[in-house]
């Protein structure tokens, strides 16, 4: 049976299904995809972000417990590397979920990174339509900070969470990899260790040392995750942050943006792809490669046969 | 390109995930994705798993001796919510009559101890090959 009726009927298994044939870059997908989009656009997306070890699964699972106890329904898409030689993944967020894994207004999704067709943001960004459409309030996505790609999910949500842990290291993760300005909270994990006052203190000097956003002053907050302690607070936040969105007008202009991201990825794809189907075959293509080798041709020159060929068909 | 997705869970009370996650490893480095949920979870817990994650095998670790209990339990639950068509497998310390019985009632493959996690691993990926599942 046709899988969009049944996801907006609330059956999680169609959600689960159309996820894999998202990921399987199956055909039907999109048009299942296109299918949902109008039921889209309700859900409250907030990313979750940092190093690994610093508790971003267990508080995952805290903060969605506090949402259910705001009435709020919950999607979770947790990301995981996958190995670029295997393709293999070992995806265990959820272990540190199962406190609100039980609950029927729970669907969690655990993710790899794999080597996706127009990047990683393009498939959880699918993951996220699916769970909107299905009717989560809200979703939470879990990724390990580390580079671009995750940057680019992060751009996808509305508020970002960036998590750091004390005694990771002297230095402040998220400032290593480049993400201190895509953080509108920030939260210093396993606040029951030795040096959380230090690392408050370095994140906070941070980012008093970068220009500020506009408007919205990001906070630094501490909570143990396992423990369940400060965890309203953080939600308190991400609330609060929302209705600045909406007030500033910045949610707008954001969805605007996103969609903007959105749509050139998917037509840069969709042009590789038929370049790469209609443009050039195979031989044509090894010719030319071969002729970069020898450096009787430059890049530039071979992808303007290319395109020149394209035109021609 | 459709990737085998697998559920590693550990039914029943005991402690042990040391053989899960030699398993857990073996089918990653095989290329698969391996949903690893952790101890102590309840067959509930592990069907409801096994939907949301669109799995296509559970792969079932005890030592306990539950496993007449918890096992069947797991085929049970996947049938009263339709999804009867995920593969079940099982490992552990477990009698060949035990093993029988359990086949008999809808598992796919029971695995002793010690057995070469290559044998896992090949005895899935054919079980996976296309056409292999509806
Ligand atoms: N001491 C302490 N440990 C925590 C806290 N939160 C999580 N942990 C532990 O940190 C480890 C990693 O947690 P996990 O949520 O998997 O981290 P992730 O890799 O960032 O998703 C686990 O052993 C957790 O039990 C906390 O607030 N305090
Ligand atoms: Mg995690």
């Amino acid at each position: 049976m046709d899988l969009v009726p049944r996801i907006l009927g609330g059956d999680r298994r169609a959600v689960a299904r159309l996820m894999t044939l998202v990921e399987s870059g199956a055909p039907e997908a999109k048009k299942a995809l296109a299918e949902l989009h109008p039921h889209t656009g309700k859900a409250h997306i907030v990313g979750i972000t940092g190093p690994p070890g610093t508790g971003k699964s267990t508080l995952v699972d805290k903060l969605a417990l506090e949402f259910l106890k705001r009435n709020k329904t919950v999607g979770i898409v947790a990301v995981d590397p996958s190995s670029p030689f295997t393709g293999g993944a070992f995806l265990g967020d959820r272990i540190r979920m199962s406190t609100v894994a039980m609950d029927k207004r729970v669907f969690i999704r655990s993710m790899g990174t794999r080597k996706k067709l127009g990047g990683l943001a393009r498939g959880t960004n699918d993951f996220i339509r699916i769970l909107d459409a299905y009717g989560k309030d809200i979703i939470l996505v879990e990724t390990v900070g580390a580079g671009q790609s995750e940057v680019d999910i992060v751009r996808t949500a509305h508020t970002t969470i960036i998590v750091e842990a004390p005694g990771m290291g002297d230095d402040i993760q998220a400032v290593k990899a480049g993400i201190l300005e895509i953080g509108d909270i920030f939260v210093v994990n396993k606040a029951d260790r030795d040096g959380v006052e230090r690392t408050m203190r370095e994140l906070q000097t941070m980012l008093e040392l970068n220009p500020d956003k506009e408007g919205w002053q990001p906070p630094v907050m501490e909570t143990v995750a396992r423990d369940g302690v400060g965890i309203e607070e953080v939600v308190d936040k991400a609330q609060e942050h929302m209705a600045y969105l909406k007030e500033s007008g910045m949610l707008e202009q954001g969805l605007k943006q996103r969609a903007e991201l959105e749509l050139l990825a998917i037509v840069r794809e969709e042009i590789s792809r038929h370049v790469l189907e209609k443009g050039v075959e195979r031989e044509e293509l090894d010719a030319l490669l071969d002729r970069i080798m020898q450096l009787e041709l430059d890049p530039y020159s071979a992808a303007e046969e290319v395109l020149g060929r394209l035109r021609d068909r | 390109m459709r990737k085998i997705r697998v559920l590693i869970a550990k039914p029943g009370l005991d402690g042990h995930d040391r053989g899960a996650k030699i398993v857990a490893r073996a089918l990653r480095d095989a290329g698969m994705e391996v949903i690893y949920t952790g101890l102590h979870q309840t067959p509930e817990m592990i069907v409801e798993a096994a939907i949301q994650e669109d799995v296509d095998v559970i792969g079932l670790s005890l030592l306990s001796g539950a496993h007449m209990t918890l096992f069947p339990r797991v085929l049970d639950l996947l049938r009263e919510n339709d999804a009867q068509d995920i593969m079940v497998t099982g490992g552990g310390i477990i009698p060949e009559k035990d093993a029988e019985k359990l086949k008999g009632l809808g598992m796919t493959q029971i695995w002793g101890p010690g057995t070469p996690t290559d044998e896992i691993v090949t005895f899935i990926k054919e079980k996976m090959e296309p056409g292999a599942r509806s």
